[in-house]
């Protein structure tokens, strides 16, 4: 048999049939389900009459509206509180388990995933959320739909789908210090672009990705979606299966059950086969990064931290040249300016990207015995769940933040789009360890760049950016 | 879903690259638990001078005069002729619900952000992937003083050009072109498979079983 991409082993085991032309029915294992994108695929359900064909497929959590303080008294937003009222009636009507505000382990959808062990290696996963990617962290192939597609795995536990291109991003070298995940995957996208992968399927591999923590590949996986990527994938190696082991909805292990390990070692041949073929391949030398700082309104234009904002001038493609200008215009900079020079108002620390307990840990050390900025009118930091937020107060880190000057908040997608009261206002300049930079994504006329979690804290304690080693 | 039919529209061009699904309907508006009514907030921070929130009277809001929607050539328009990457970030399905509701049917591209470009498919939506120097050359003749006009005929996949009396032949999956001119109900047609969906879940279940927990699917 011809050598396999991890891709092809996943796309494979979850054909159900194809037609006539090549479109795949594709069998879905799971299925995350929020508030935002989930109420008119339940009213479809019930306008058509058609029950969910697999209740136990299906979580669902409320994350993108909740409030990130204050939260006994419930949410304040007449609408927010309809709709996450809403994903609760759903659910209870039709049978979804639902880990509401309520809940030790609600959080955004993309944490709790991995957390809970709910989304597993080798999984088909979809959620109405562009950033369901970070679940190919596990291996498994998942994907972001819409609305209409949530009705149709709900209704059938399958997708109409033809089969991506894949990509190879093979990473290789070591990082070097205060450089991270983040730092890697923005450079990436620097060099690929924002619709680099569109088509394609990326699996990140080298020896730079395998020695990444769980916590760092999601943070990679999450962002693949930023460089157009349908999903990303990781091949299955110890760290995942270490990752699984125990979590609760995992099969369970030793001694009670045999079943984790006959899971494991399935699990232990989801890599690309050697030999495998790839449409692209694209080689990055991790050595050569440093810490990055967007500095528009796409990810893609980004610079490391000793750079400048480019001149819109020295673009000879007018469609690019356009996009600079605008995006300096809507971001309030001047071309050459050094990335140095930047001063943030607000810090936002969180995010399916960057909210772990790593990205906490790594943030915290940063702000240990120092003060945030006076210039800075607000740095917060939310945590991706319920139980990340108590490992991180039972390490003490709320008040190593704290003590900073730092707020410190309650599980949710917060600042990440503004869905919920954190928000910009126009003209506010923030160092956000989110996913996108898009105008208005954090508040009408807010002005975004993205960074690490410990180019955030930098940011926080000296009021500018700065590159995190010369602290 | 309703049948795609030919139709001539006025194209209206909006000269950007990369426009995000932030951007065509932003997040305040997601709150809604409905899929219509978006079409008033479609743009809503390019299309006004003011901040929009839901439930709104969107009539007596300020226009921004410079954005192209509010340009009185454009009036009308059911085409919508865009740069690179359109529809990239969230899979929000509100993107093509305002879009659709705003009057929308036909967008033009060179290229199309993925799960948009799935979404716009699933409410009645024609995205048309063009090579970029059509798309530049229809962008030239958009500016002008006299509106665009565009037939699109789906079933021979053509569009005749007005103004300049070009025809240009665009690609489409098949399966989509016959969903969008018969109108069908994606889910419906699934539903025909139902026996190949239960036998691959009758193969499966004892290959890995742990991709079947029972009913509830309690965590312990």
């Amino acid at each position: 048999m011809d050598a396999k991409t991890l891709y092809d082993k996943l796309w494979d085991e979850h054909v159900v049939r194809y037609d006539d032309n090549g479109t795949a029915l594709l069998y879905i294992d799971r299925q995350l389900v929020h508030e935002v994108t989930s109420p008119q695929a339940f009213e479809g359900l019930r306008l058509a009459g058609r029950k969910p064909r697999r209740v136990a497929a299906n979580l669902a959590v409320p994350d993108h509206n909740v409030p990130t303080r204050d939260r006994v008294q419930g949410i304040m937003d007449p609408v927010a509180r309809l709709q996450v009222r809403t994903l609760a009636e759903n659910c209870t009507a039709f049978g979804i388990t639902e880990l509401g505000m309520d809940d030790p382990r609600q959080g955004i959808v993309h944490v709790i995933g991995p957390e809970q062990g709910f989304t597993l290696p080798g999984m088909t996963i979809v959620c109405g959320d562009s950033h369901t990617s970070t679940h190919g962290a596990l291996g498994a192939l998942a994907f972001g739909i819409g609305t209409s597609e949530v009705e149709h795995v709900l209704a059938t536990q399958c997708l109409l789908q033809r089969k991506s291109k894949s990509m190879l991003i093979e990473v290789n070298g070591a990082l070097g210090s205060g450089v991270t995940a983040k730092d890697l995957v923005l450079a990436v996208i620097g060099e690929i672009g924002t619709a680099g992968a569109t088509g394609f399927v990326i699996e990140f591999g080298g020896e730079t990705i395998r020695g990444l923590s769980m916590e760092g590949r999601m943070t990679v996986c999450n962002m693949a979606i930023e460089a157009g990527a349908r999903a990303g994938l990781i091949a299955v190696d110890e760290t995942t299966i270490e990752y699984v082991r125990g979590r609760p909805y995992a099969p369970p292990c030793a001694p009670q059950s045999p079943e984790f390990e006959r899971a494991a070692a399935h699990w232990r041949g989801l890599v690309s086969d050697q030999g495998a073929a790839f449409d692209r391949r694209v080689r990055i030398d991790a050595a050569a990064i440093e810490p990055q700082v967007t500095w528009g309104t796409s990810p893609e234009m980004v610079a490391p931290v000793d750079g400048r904002v480019p001149d819109p001038g020295d673009e000879c493609d007018p469609v690019k040249a356009d996009g600079i200008r605008r995006a300096l215009d809507y971001m309030g900079l001047t071309p050459g300016t050094a990335i140095i020079d930047i001063r943030p108002d607000k810090v936002f620390i969180g995010s399916c990207t960057n909210s772990r307990i790593e990205d906490l840990r790594a943030a915290a050390q940063v702000v240990a015995d120092r003060r945030v900025a006076e210039s800075i009118k607000l740095a917060m930091v939310v945590p991706g769940s319920g139980p990340i937020k108590a490992q991180a107060e039972a390490e003490g880190l709320d008040r190593v933040f704290i003590a900073a000057g730092f707020e410190w908040r309650d599980p949710g997608c917060s600042m990440c789009l503004a869905m919920n009261a954190d928000r910009l206002k126009p003209g506010e300049r923030c160092a956000s360890t989110s996913n996108r930079n898009f105008e208005g994504r954090q508040g009408r006329g807010g002005r975004t760049h993205l960074v690490s979690p410990i180019m955030a804290a930098a940011a926080a304690v000296s009021g500018r950016f700065l590159d995190v080693r010369e602290l | 879903m309703d049948k795609f039919e030919n139709f001539t529209g006025v194209v209206c061009p909006l000269d950007r690259a990369n426009v995000d699904t932030d951007a065509i309907i932003p997040k305040q508006f997601l709150k809604s638990i409905k899929r219509t009514g978006f079409g008033p907030n479609l743009f809503d921070e390019w299309r006004y001078l003011d901040h929009g929130e839901p439930d709104q009277d969107n009539r007596n809001r300020p226009q921004n005069p410079d954005f192209v929607l509010n340009d009185p050539r454009y009036q009308g328009a059911q085409i919508l002729l865009t740069r690179e990457n359109f529809g990239c970030g969230s899979s929000r399905e509100h993107a093509p619900w305002a879009l659709a509701d705003f009057g929308f049917r036909v967008i033009i591209a060179p290229s199309f952000a993925d799960i948009f470009y799935n979404n716009c498919f699933k409410n009645g939506i024609l995205p048309i992937t063009l090579p970029p120097i059509e798309v530049a050359d229809l962008f030239a003749i958009a500016d002008g003083p006299e509106a665009l006009r565009i037939t699109v005929d789906l079933p021979r996949q053509i569009l005749e050009i007005s103004i300049i009396r070009d025809r240009l032949g665009f690609a489409v999956d098949p399966f989509r072109k016959r969903c969008l001119l018969e109108g069908l109900d994606d889910i419906g047609l699934t539903l025909e498979h139902l026996d190949a969906i239960r036998a691959y879940e009758d193969r499966r279940r004892p290959q890995a079983p742990w991709l079947f927990p029972g009913n509830g699917l309690e965590a312990r």
